[in-house]
């Protein structure tokens, strides 16, 4: 396991940032940490990168504890913090040696600086100074900073908020290629990006962890209902619809109405719209999203 | 702990700090020394470099709370304090590498003065007229004064993320520490005591050593007083901890 999480408790003061939380990562997982602002992301990340420690509970990377050997976790990590704090009046390649130094990489510190940065696409920067980077590459100077050292754990705090879309896409390829050979935890409250990069998912709100499964099942699990959205030309009888066995809930939106049902009732509604002589624009199944998962757990 | 030394020194080479401070040290001190009249040596007649020795203390003040007021609390305020503690480095290390660098960079300053050194050696009266026992000692004096102001500096950026703060504070613990228990020994309030309250502070063993005699006495406070104050760093720095 790379990363074993059992009963962490973290409090501030009264509050309880995190409340027994366990969870596990396999090595070569990338596991999506999912949860609204405040929910104890940046918290559970921040002890495992042993710069809090916790309340209580244990948690070890690669087999060393947090807590009693701190210095061994740092080398098998690589951490990017949440907004991407850098020295800004630094130069990109000075800074990225002196991580390399300090990662203990001695000689092969500055081809490894090298090949960073040819892999993160910082090449064409390479002589700037952090300061007067973008946003975007900066994140990617921070990227390369985390993995200089060949981590085998890679902690990535909101690897792509405050990017561009553009940058986001770049960056989520990026954190994809890398995830291939390398465990990585990263925290987001965006669904779309664990759908697109992550193979496991923990969901966590207020200190508690909501769910924590693969990607695919948790979708499953929590897509029994069905939902079509059906557009008709006029607006229609919302009972009629209600009326159709199996049908849960009807929302309206406009002149289109969101069914959800227990078994796919698309036939009986277009039976039913010409029974009535509505005019049936649209139909469309809409599979259940993370972001739906996600709000009804963390509701 | 190396490398953050020598970040540190690149970064007060990079940021105009190192050589604000060595310009100004040096034309500050140079102007007591050379050119205002009753400090300047000419005024004086006296082949020594007591004004050196007299002036570099409160002007170190100034520049030494400068240059140690960013190394902590910068970091804190922009958050790259979660880099360096998230890298395999102790505290200590990161703490030793920034105090090191500090006064690495006062012995840069301090050393162009070897050239007033020099100039008052060829000046004496007769050639070489001059205690240069003494002056070797006030140097030794001075380089320890600059490392217990290095070390208040220190302590004083670790306990703020402000730089204001701390440069403001760690000015009133530099000149609270070098010459406060003095002027409280001078108000004779507890008669032979008083010697022993002139003892805690850091001028009077300044003056003790820079008669060139070099006891060991003033060595076990001044670093007993460095490391007073680095432990006291730790202390304060750890207490993200708790």
């Amino acid at each position: 396991m790379s990363i074993v999480v059992e009963k962490l408790t973290k409090l501030y003061g009264a509050q309880k940032a995190l409340n027994e939380i366990s969870f596990e990562v396999k090595p070569g997982d990338v596991l999506g940490f999912l949860g609204p602002n405040g929910a104890g992301k940046s918290t559970t990340m921040k002890i495992l990168t042993c710069y809090i420690p916790q309340s209580s509970g244990t948690a070890t990377v690669c087999g060393f504890d947090v807590i009693k050997n701190p210095i061994e976790v740092r080398r098998q990590i690589g951490y990017l913090p949440e907004l991407n704090p850098l020295y800004t009046d630094m130069f990109v390649k000075e800074y990225l040696l002196f991580s390399a130094e300090v990662q203990g990489l001695g000689k092969l510190a500055n081809t490894r600086v090298e090949e960073m940065i040819e892999r993160v696409g910082l090449t064409v920067e390479r002589k700037k100074k952090i300061g007067q980077l973008s946003k975007g590459y900066k994140q990617r100077v921070g990227l390369a900073q985390a993995m200089l050292h060949n981590p085998k754990v890679l902690i990535l705090d909101e690897p792509t908020s405050g990017l561009d879309p553009n940058q986001v896409g770049e960056m989520r390829d990026l954190i994809k290629e890398i995830g291939k050979d390398k465990t990585v935890l990263l925290s987001t409250h965006i669904m779309q990006e664990v759908e697109a990069m992550c193979n496991r998912v923990v969901i966590i709100n207020k200190g508690k962890i909501v769910a924590n499964d693969k990607i695919e099942k948790l979708q499953q699990h929590l897509s029994a209902d069905i939902l079509v959205t059906v557009e008709f030309k006029n607006e229609i009888k919302e009972s009629l619809i209600r009326n159709i066995a199996g049908v849960t809930d009807v929302k309206q939106k406009g002149k289109r109405y969101l069914v959800r049902s227990k078994q796919d009732v698309r036939e009986q509604l277009s039976q039913l719209a010409s029974s009535q002589n509505w005019v049936l624009l649209s139909m469309q199944v809409e599979e259940e999203s993370l972001e739906n998962v996600f709000q009804q757990l963390t509701r | 702990m190396y490398s953050i030394l020598k970040k540190e020194i690149r970064s007060f080479l990079s940021s105009l700090i190192a050589y604000v401070v060595m310009i100004v040290f040096l034309v500050a001190i140079g102007l007591f020394m050379w050119v205002l009249p009753e400090y300047n040596v000419f005024d004086m007649g006296y082949a020594n470099m007591d004004t050196l020795f007299s002036m570099a203390p409160m002007v170190f003040i100034f520049l030494i709370s400068a240059i140690t007021m960013r190394s902590f609390s910068e970091e804190k305020k922009s958050g790259t304090i979660e880099i360096i503690t998230t890298k395999p480095l102790s505290d200590m290390q990161i703490i030793m590498g920034k105090y090191i660098a500090g006064v690495v960079l006062v012995i840069f300053s301090i050393l162009p003065t070897l050239i007033y050194f020099y100039t008052i050696y060829q000046l004496g009266a007769t050639k070489g007229n001059m205690d240069i026992g003494a002056t070797w000692g006030s140097y030794l004096g001075l380089l320890l004064l600059a490392s217990c102001f290095v070390a208040i500096g220190i302590f004083s950026s670790a306990i703020t993320d402000n730089q204001i703060v701390s440069f403001i504070v760690s000015m009133f613990l530099c000149y609270c520490f070098y010459s406060i228990f003095d002027l409280l020994a001078n108000f004779n309030l507890l008669g032979s005591y008083d010697s022993v309250v002139a003892a805690l502070g850091i001028n009077a063993h300044y003056i003790s050593i820079s008669r060139g005699v070099i006891d060991s006495r003033d060595l076990v406070y001044f670093f007993s007083f460095i490391t007073a104050f680095i432990w006291g760093t730790k202390t304060v720095f750890s207490a993200r901890k708790w």
